[in-house]
């Protein structure tokens, strides 16, 4: 059994943190040199964590897969980030984006966490802005901010549709900052292969340099993982090539508790799949749903093209079904009804296999000058991939997989159950529930990053006597050893399958099975149909090349690898889970009107997942969600 | 969207790693759906390769939608290919017709040195970043966000310089392999805005210092780096970090 102990603070919730920062210990300023500290991933949680860190004088060992920190996935991000400012006099408060946060995410969120995310929303914006980030502002300088879906106040603060690459720029060069002033040591191109513990708490990584294939350990006093989440077990999904789960699932395998697995979120408006060799799915931000409507025809089997269809037998279902939010209802329940509609002959386009997005209606209010500035690059973007002019046409959007609420679980303090390895970002469970809210995954990684981990990690430094080890002890050579061993096998199959093929079939099964809507006979298939595959998978892949150089299929095969052990916890925690809650919906648990029907007198608590050993069913522990200020409700957004 | 597919000839640098001399390598490529981004059509010749026997080609690229600046190959002699405005993830294969032939080289600069086929070595790019290319603010140190009030025109005109992607085509193609735009870009951005204004004489000597270090070449005003910039990178920078390294060198303590 895994003890999972929240470590949530005492007291009344809004002062639950000030306290918390009070009686947590400090670390000296003139101590804080002697204790080193390893960060692995440099999107805006990783970038921020290690700029704040050096900053108050740790020393720190950055690392990042890529060929620079600036390529984190972050850097893709549109829309925006959330704040409580309240600039725009709208009725916003810290307490209402922790309300909405917390209903967003349909209950399966901690309440002590969102609302410490909340309160720290508006230094970001602060910090952000005086790094230099070029937010929107209007004719009088001041910060403009927009809407997003699962709110009804404006509370968005945005740069462009670029808002994920302004931000992480700032992170970024805030720590180039401390690269180029020596106090972090950066390490590109290096992917984490293992988690080192040393009397059961974390004491560095062994990576392996891209490059020249080079086997490395690194050890520190402290691991924070900033690894990003793991959507691209399903092959297609709006990540980033290099987006794995490799980092967490190998902290899992030593002793870390992975939290609801099955939480992933399927987000409404991408662009559609177009052909088998297609290598990725665009997003299309939700921010477009701003003016944007969507809409199918109301007629099964329609082949008029959109213009020539009148209003009368258009369906703006997501208008109709919520009149209240309207294009702005949240992404899980917005995704939910695209399928719907597909799935009932409505869709469009070539597969049929998608649904509406129209901007007529806002190009005829606001002028297509308007549109543009708001949205340009996005419509470029779309126009690039579709060769269709969405300011004439409009755009063609389908759901497709996007993040993962899911991931390790982490206290209070964002230390998972391993001591000393913290999770920061996508890669932790902590703050978004059974469905993410547009715009938050932005301000959690940044709040975990600039806001809480340099405070936290202070109070573990102190508090434990780590003895001094460097890379000869033997828990490093163990795990070199082993990752080592790993490669050599891997390049000595020789089979006849290539990763991508084997990445694709596991895709598919994933998003048959354990994709949008699911199902307890289909889950069950997915449970015996991975491990063929993964069996499969060590049998027959083939890896070209030698494991001491640049070798591309190497490295996606181990993600591959990793995947095909990951999707099965997904699935196996989808099944468990036997209720509808956010992004999860199983097709056994829905109301009347295909709403998903949550479980809270069963289900109210966090599925904690624990490793026990190659080839044994993994255990669940629960972490029971307490609720001392938000009354459960049923979510309605109509 | 259309079904039609098509013909190529690939002429491709391929490369061991940095210490052996590269060649050119020809790969013929049958039914390429016109849909199919460049990428997506190297993909599939990889897939080919390795069913064959063969190395795949190692090609940098991630996020596949235009924005991490991962992507890196130089096509005809184009970064980046042929259309303006746009990364090799984001260019179709309906702007080629059946029968081209299509040559893909690595991004060629001193300071990019080649790690294998199209891979290259970019991190001189972050390297002038941390000589100066940041403001120097501390987390926890700000003052309200609103306290601030920014002109719409300099907060618009430094986004226009900040949406530089760090991808280094315009050091691709450059004749003297210049980094100009790409340091001008991130004294634009944060010259103009008052936040950045603070250190800008530091900024842009520390950063030009470092970029003459990483042996980039000089500027000439030619103009290939703005028609090469897949983010529409004006020349305008260039101008404006001049006179700005100009006043900087004249007041300097």
């Amino acid at each position: 059994m895994l003890k999972l102990d929240s470590k949530i603070p005492g007291g009344p919730l809004e002062q639950k943190w000030e306290t918390h920062k009070f009686q947590m210990k400090l670390v000296n300023p003139a101590n804080k040199r002697k204790y080193s500290v390893i960060v692995v991933g440099t999107g805006l949680a990783g970038a921020s964590a290690s700029a704040s860190l050096a900053e108050l004088g740790y020393e720190v060992k950055t690392f990042t897969i890529h060929d620079s920190p600036r390529r984190a996935h972050s850097i893709a991000a549109q829309g925006g980030i959330n704040a409580a400012k309240n600039y725009t006099n709208d009725g916003d408060s810290v307490y209402r984006l922790f309300y909405d946060t917390i209903k967003g995410g349909d209950f399966r969120a901690r309440e002590a966490n969102v609302y410490r995310l909340a309160e720290v929303s508006n230094s970001i914006i602060d910090q952000c802005v005086a790094q230099g980030v070029p937010f929107a502002r209007d004719y009088g300088g001041l910060l403009d901010n927009r809407s997003f879906g699962g709110s009804q106040v404006s509370r968005t603060f945005y740069a462009r549709g670029q808002t994920g690459q302004q931000l992480l720029i700032g992170a970024y060069q805030a720590m180039m900052r401390q690269v180029g002033l020596g106090t972090i040591k950066l390490f590109n191109r290096r992917e984490m292969l293992d988690l080192v513990t040393v009397d059961g708490a974390a004491r560095g990584i062994i990576t392996r340099n891209l490059v020249t294939g080079a086997i490395e350990s690194h050890v520190a006093d402290a691991v924070i993982l900033a690894t990003g989440g793991y959507g691209n077990v399903f092959f297609l999904s709006t990540n980033a090539k290099a987006c794995n789960g490799t980092a967490v699932w190998k902290a899992y395998k030593k002793g870390a508790g992975f939290g609801n697995p099955c939480f992933t979120q399927i987000h409404p408006t991408c662009i559609p799949v177009s052909g088998h060799y297609q290598s990725k799915l665009t997003l299309m931000s939700e921010s477009l749903r701003n003016d944007g409507r969507v809409w199918v025809p109301k007629k099964v089997g329609e082949t008029r093209p959109p213009a020539e269809i009148p209003e009368e037998d258009r369906d703006y279902y997501l208008e109709r079904v919520y009149p209240s939010f309207g294009n702005l209802a949240p992404r899980d329940v917005s995704s939910r009804q695209a399928k719907f509609a597909c799935d009932a002959g409505r869709g469009v386009g070539q597969s049929k296999m998608a649904v509406y997005l129209d901007f007529k209606d806002a190009i005829k209010r606001l002028g297509k000058a308007k549109i543009e500035e708001r949205y340009g690059n996005l419509f470029q973007m779309y126009e690039k991939i579709t060769d269709e002019n969405p300011y004439e046409v409009p755009m063609r959007i389908f759901p497709a997989v996007h993040y993962t609420m899911g991931g390790l679980w982490v206290d209070y303090n964002l230390m998972s159950t391993v001591p000393g390895l913290h999770v920061l970002g996508e890669a932790n469970f902590s703050d978004h529930g059974a469905n993410r809210l547009g715009a938050s995954a932005l301000m959690q990684g940044l709040a975990d990053g600039y806001f809480v981990i340099p405070y936290t990690i202070g109070d573990y430094l102190v508090g434990n006597k780590l003895p001094k080890i460097d890379a000869s002890h033997e828990a490093f050579r163990a795990a070199e050893a082993e990752a080592k061993a790993r490669t050599q096998k891997l390049l000595s199959i020789k089979g006849s399958q290539t990763v991508d093929e084997m990445h694709m079939k596991l895709g598919k099964l994933m998003w048959d099975h354990v994709g949008m809507s699911r199902n307890e006979a289909g889950l069950k298939k997915a449970l015996i149909e991975i491990p063929k595959l993964r069996d499969q998978f060590w049998q027959d892949i083939r890896i070209p090349g030698e494991g001491m150089e640049l070798n591309q299929e190497l490295e996606k095969a181990g993600r591959v690898a990793d995947f095909l052990e990951l999707g099965e916890l997904m699935a196996h925690d989808a099944l468990h889970r036997t209720e509808s809650c956010g992004g999860h919906f199983r097709e056994e648990s829905q109301t009347e009107d295909n709403e998903a029907k949550r479980d809270d007198e069963n289900f109210a608590y966090a599925g904690v997942w624990e490793y026990k050993g190659q080839g044994k069913a993994p255990e669940l522990n629960k972490e029971q969600l307490v609720f001392e200020r938000i009354h459960l409700a049923t979510r309605s957004y109509k | 969207m259309s079904d039609k597919s098509i013909n190529l000839t690939l002429k491709i640098w391929r490369q061991k790693n940095a210490n052996e001399i590269g060649h050119f390598e020809t790969h013929p490529v049958k039914d390429i759906s016109t849909d199919m981004s460049f990428l997506e059509m190297f993909d599939l010749l990889n897939l080919h390769i390795i069913k064959a026997g063969g190395v795949p080609i190692a090609f940098d690229s991630d996020c596949r939608e235009g924005i991490c600046g991962m992507c890196s190959m130089t096509i005809n002699g184009n970064p980046h290919g042929p259309d303006r405005e746009t990364a090799t993830c984001q260019l179709h294969m309906r702007r080629f017709s059946d029968g081209d032939t299509i040559v893909v080289e690595p991004f060629r600069a001193k300071a990019f040195p080649v790690l294998k086929d199209l891979c290259t070595d970019r991190s001189s790019l972050d390297r002038m970043i941390a000589a100066g290319g940041f403001v120097s603010v501390n987390t926890g140190s700000a003052q309200d966000g609103n306290a601030l009030p920014v002109p719409k025109q300099d907060s618009d005109l430094a986004m226009d310089a900040a949406a530089c992607i760090g991808c280094g085509a315009c050091v691709a193609a450059c004749k003297n392999a210049s980094a100009m735009l790409f340091v001008s870009a991130k004294v634009s951005h944060l010259g103009l805005l008052p936040q950045g204004a603070v250190e800008k004489e530091r900024r842009v000597l520390n950063m030009v210092a470092q970029m003459d270090k990483e042996k980039f070449g000089s500027c000439t005003n030619t103009g290939a780096c703005e028609a090469a910039c897949p983010k529409a990178i004006k020349m305008e920078n260039i101008a404006r970090m001049n006179r700005g390294f100009f006043s900087a060198s004249l007041t300097r303590r």
